[in-house]
């Protein structure tokens, strides 16, 4: 059991045997180390998926490149989304949630300290038996290799007829490992959440992060479990030779899709739920203001977790569907813009009459109400679904999940990072550093996604290796291509950043941003069992009343 | 609303259960939306015959381990082990059937999971909820082991209480999946 | 004049489209300059100032006049967005056929398209011929999409937005382009290693022209005794099992319909043009043009490749 309080390994003090300490790490059961280890496991693989990205920016850079061949190339956007998705955004948000969920209702640890771990190493086997198949199947050319299926993997491509070899296993198996360990962590923050606050917090007192990680976890419950269930039914395919997605036998190719998308349209949500917790704290704080409008916020956020369960087959547009099914699905997701809208709209309008800071943490945060809200606009475009027709499939909607994901979610996580990293560390990042890592990051973010909207309406499908020279995608493309550089570069100060002020960084006390909510109550890093005595709260935001005793916010809310 | 410290088993269970139901209907879906399509093979009217006994002995298990945990929370602890141990043997038997009809569908009817459309999703459904009965007589079983060992008294009979959800729950989802498979499907 | 371009239609179901994309595009953009208008004030105008007193600002809880109008409006936004939508998909989706529509079946192949028209007796491969539609006397081209083995989806911009092609799920799309010309796509379903090269030309020719188009694809295979020794060698090695020349012993169904193959413009689905040298290179080596498509190297020596790609030559 740790006693130890230091976060990181200790440097400089020779105390302990390097043994010792990754023992300490590998057995830990404590939300915060569990939470510091998927976020450096997600770093780690967001490299990795940033690698496979831009190799394919490579081989895209003009028409008939060969940089790579077909196979490969197909083999990287599979391994890029999936590793994206399940490897890098879902222990981001499960690493966040980990480490600041129970410092955020004064809890000492989450309600299953053991389950957490399991379901970390979960996560973390899945994701290293998703990169084994690199090395680990043999058999026919093609087939004992990295999955090339695409991360949605649609039926009858992952029969054993067109997927020969253990590759489309590989990816099965990965996904319904890890995905066990979500609905693991998902249970743990529900019944933290649930059961664990401290005295005074109610529901209607706690965090704004907290209700997202609340909303998200039941919709890990929902949504994953389909997906699970899917990929059973293709294993019984694969290898009992079952016929659930096998159309030569009666099987239906779009039920396979029905079930993955009831998953994968929740997902984004699950995704995107953080992002918007990272947002609803840290735009207050550098506003200098309350959140506006916290109860409508919260219906918004539960509003969103029934009506995205709701929306799935807009992704399925092009598929088929009766036009009666069409048009419910258009309206389905025309109407869960509304409490998203609402959400923005909030976010301004705490921003509004505020006195607002910019640091780093805040311009990640108005990089990404700018972006998601273009975002938001382009899945309008979408979902009105004979525009889909033309756009869907295309790099258009490439362009547009990767605004929500990397315009909106990844730039709330930095925020994030540098927003509790004092709080993690100890010490403070580097501004400088920052600054450089927003504004490279925001020029090549921009170059990439922007201008990629533009082969998708002219006409440029998605998943191909190379292009015809006759169609004017040339030149867009390698406009695309060139924004991967400057996303490098940023994210390389980043990470830099990262490491070098863990070392020499300032010391950063227990609240460097004069925040309000209980986890800058405790030391920075917090000891292990993370407060001296549990909170007892009057408001939502208890520092704010500690502060300004005269003013306390339950004279008012 | 402010929840107490000691009902997080209890929330934790009913999210299992909530991602398992979810499990659960996608394979229901599935069936339902695959009943009539098989290009070839037996039909369920042909080859399925209705488990009334072993459905009955299931649905009774839930009655037995209520009274077994009621018993318990009392203090009597003998009569817990006994109804406990009624528990198990009702799902013990209730897999016996399950095992004895698929014996006879695959060796008489020629019934198997690759046959047709029907196959596939029946012994997947079936089979999915037969894997959780086992689960859980393995876990009634723990409880047995331990209480003939004597180390389970009234002070856990909370938790037994939220073990026994789970089982509830595996009769429940029978409830359905005997409905779709034996009533609507045939 | 970019080729793909979704904004550029000649056909009744990219027009319905591109006008209902204006409407979208216009909302779209104008909630975006409202809001992008907000969050430049606001960043702008309620920045801390370098003399600042270091006070916080009056804290602001919350409003429900504001919460609901912004409710409302978006509301409104989105029954407007939903209700124009919800016109254009029956006026596609529920469009009755018409009596003079010309019937294509296309069936998706990895990685190349079949085409039958079932009611003129024509198989063709890879390159789609059908006629003008005279506004005021719509002759559409009904397009029936069945697959042969995995997901494929057609899209040719300037015609109609996509539909995909799934095995045991047939669906059909239809155009009636008002303009002659020669329309390009791809397929847009990932279906495998060549996805990227399963190309569409759609010809779009007078009536006339595609009535003679017809009726030549109806003829049987050009028999000519000069290249006898390549014909013997195509009928008597693998090339059969695959592919048919109407009017000969080859009649196989699993590669594209060969009987006339020189009336295309390009080979293997598009990815190269239709000229000896290329002819020879993918009967000789596919891999070389497209790594991972399912026709094989043949194995032939120099003597037979040249035989057979002289009698393939004269497949008119």
């Amino acid at each position: 059991m740790s006693t130890d309080s230091a976060v990181w390994p200790s440097t400089g003090l020779a105390s302990r045997p390097l043994v010792d300490t990754l023992h300490e790490w590998i057995t830990t059961v404590d939300h915060k180390r569990l939470g510091i280890l998927y976020m450096a496991y997600a770093l780690l693989f967001l490299v990795v998926g940033g690698i496979e990205a831009a190799i394919m920016r490579v081989q895209l850079l003009r028409p008939h490149n060969d940089f790579v061949s077909p196979q490969v190339f197909n083999r990287l956007f599979t391994m890029h989304g999936t590793t994206m998705i399940f490897f890098v955004l879902m222990p981001l948000a499960f690493g966040f949630a980990n480490y600041l969920v129970p410092l955020m209702t004064g809890a000492r640890d989450m309600a299953f300290p053991r389950l957490n771990a399991f379901s970390f190493w979960l996560t973390a086997f899945g994701g290293l038996l998703l990169y084994f198949s690199l090395i680990g199947a043999n058999g026919l050319y093609g087939a004992g290799n990295a999955p090339d299926v695409g991360w949605f993997a649609y039926a009858p491509l992952t029969s054993k007829t067109f997927s020969v070899g253990h590759s489309t296993d590989f990816w099965t198996l990965a996904l319904l490992v890890s995905g066990f360990g979500s609905i693991g962590t998902a249970i743990n923050l529900i019944t933290t959440i649930l059961c664990m606050r401290c005295p005074g917090m109610t529901l209607g007192k706690m965090p704004l992060l907290a209700w997202l990680n609340l909303v998200m976890s039941g919709m890990v419950i929902l949504a994953v479990s389909p997906l699970t269930a899917a990929q059973l039914m293709l294993l019984v395919d694969r290898y009992l030779g079952g016929h659930f997605f096998d159309t030569q036998a009666g099987g239906s190719a779009v039920i396979w899709m029905h079930f993955f998308w009831i998953f994968g349209h929740p997902e984004v949500y699950v995704l995107v739920l953080p992002a918007f917790a990272f947002a609803s704290e840290i735009i207050p704080v550098f506003s200098r203001k309350a959140i506006f409008g916290y109860p409508v916020m919260v219906a918004a956020t539960i509003c969103i977790g029934f009506v995205a369960m709701s929306v799935w087959a807009h992704h399925m547009f092009t598929v088929g569907l009766s036009s009666n099914a069409n048009t419910f699905f258009v309206l389905s997701t025309m109407a869960i813009a509304v409490p998203t809208g609402i959400k923005i709209f909030n976010w301004l309008a705490t921003m509004w009459g505020g006195k607002i800071e910019f640091k780093t943490p805040m311009l990640f945060c108005i990089g990404f109400l700018f972006q998601f809200l273009i975002a938001g606009l382009t899945g309008i475009m979408l979902g009105a679904a004979p525009f889909d027709w033309q756009l869907g499939s295309s790099y258009f909607v490439v362009a547009h999940f990767h605004y929500v994901i990397v315009g909106g979610i990844l730039f709330t996580t930095f925020g994030a990072f540098y927003y509790w990293f004092p709080k993690m560390s100890g010490k403070m990042y580097s501004e400088a550093l920052g600054r450089l890592h927003f504004w490279l990051f925001l020029i090549g973010f921009h170059l990439t996604f922007d201008f990629m909207h533009i082969p998708g309406m002219l006409g440029m499908p998605r998943r191909i290796y190379t292009y015809e020279p006759d169609r004017g995608w040339d030149i867009w493309n390698l406009v695309v291509s060139i924004g991967v550089v400057f996303q490098t570069l940023g994210i390389g100060f980043f990470l830099t950043n990262l490491i070098w002020s863990y070392f020499r960084g300032r010391v950063a006390g227990s609240d460097p941003w004069d925040a309000w909510t209980l986890e800058w109550s405790t030391t920075s890093p917090p000891p292990a069992y993370n407060f001296a005595s549990i909170p007892r709260v009057k408001s939502r935001r208890p520092l704010w009343d500690l502060k300004h005793p005269d003013d306390p916010d339950w004279k008012y809310e | 609303m402010q929840w107490e410290y000691s009902a997080r088993g209890r929330v934790a269970m009913f999210g299992l259960i909530a991602a398992e139901a979810a499990i659960f209907t996608i394979f229901v879906v599935a069936y339902i939306f695959y009943i009539g399509k098989s290009l070839t093979g037996p039909t369920p009217k042909d080859v399925l015959s209705v488990p009334i006994f072993y459905t009955i002995c299931l649905l009774s298990s839930s009655v037995t381990i209520h009274v077994a945990v009621k018993a318990l929370s009392k203090g009597n602890v003998r009569g817990f082990g006994a109804w406990w141990l009624a528990t198990i043997t009702l799902g013990t038997a209730f897999m016996y059937g399950t095992v004895t009809e698929w014996h006879r569908l695959i060796y008489q009817e020629g019934l198997t999971i690759s046959k047709n459309l029907f196959g596939t999703t029946y012994y997947s459904l079936v089979g999915l909820h037969g894997f959780h009965v086992i689960v859980g007589l393995v876990g009634l079983s723990m409880i047995a082991i331990l209480t003939l060992r004597g180390n389970v008294r009234t002070a856990h009979a909370e938790r037994v209480d939220v073990f026994s959800l789970y089982w509830h729950f595996v009769d429940a989802v029978w409830v359905v999946v005997f409905t779709v498979v034996y009533v609507l499907g045939r | 004049m970019n080729p793909t371009n979704i904004f550029a239609p000649v056909s009744t179901p990219a027009d319905s489209i591109f006008g209902l994309s204006l409407f979208v595009l216009g909302v779209t953009a104008a909630i975006f300059a409202v809001v992008f208008s907000l969050l430049v004030y606001s960043v702008v105008k309620f920045r801390k100032r370098n003399d600042d007193d270091g006070r916080e600002p009056p804290q602001l809880y919350g409003s429900n006049q504001i919460e609901l109008a912004w409710t409302v409006i978006p509301v409104l936004i989105v029954v407007a967005l939903f209700v124009a939508t919800a016109r254009v998909i029956a006026s596609i989706q529920r469009a009755v056929p018409s009596r003079n529509a010309i019937e294509v079946i296309a069936i998706g192949h990895q990685f190349w398209w079949e085409y039958r028209y079932p009611g003129l007796n024509v198989v063709t491969a890879n390159e789609l011929h059908v006629p003008l539609s005279d506004p005021d006397h719509p002759t559409p081209t009904l397009i029936k999409l069945l697959s042969a083995d995995t997901d494929h989806s057609f899209w040719v911009p300037r015609l109609a937005g996509k539909t995909d092609l799934i095995p045991n799920h047939p669906n059909s799309t239809w155009i009636d382009p008002h303009e002659t010309g020669l329309y390009l796509g791809q397929c847009a379903q990932y279906c495998g290693t060549q996805h990227a090269k399963m190309l569409l030309r759609v010809y779009v020719q007078s009536r006339d022209e595609f009535d003679r188009w017809i009726q030549e694809q109806g003829q049987p295979a050009v028999l000519n005794d000069a290249v006898s020794q390549g014909r013997r060698i195509f009928e008597t090695t693998a090339c059969i099992n695959c592919h048919t020349v109407a009017g000969t012993v080859a009649n196989g169904r699993f590669g594209p319909d060969l009987t006339h193959l020189m009336s295309r413009d390009t080979l293997a689905a598009g990815a190269v043009a239709n000229t000896p040298e290329n002819l020879r290179l993918w009967i000789g080596n596919p891999e070389a043009i497209k790594p991972g498509s399912l026709m094989p190297s043949m194995g032939l020596n120099e003597q037979d490749l040249e035989a057979v790609t002289a009698y393939l030559e004269t497949l008119r």
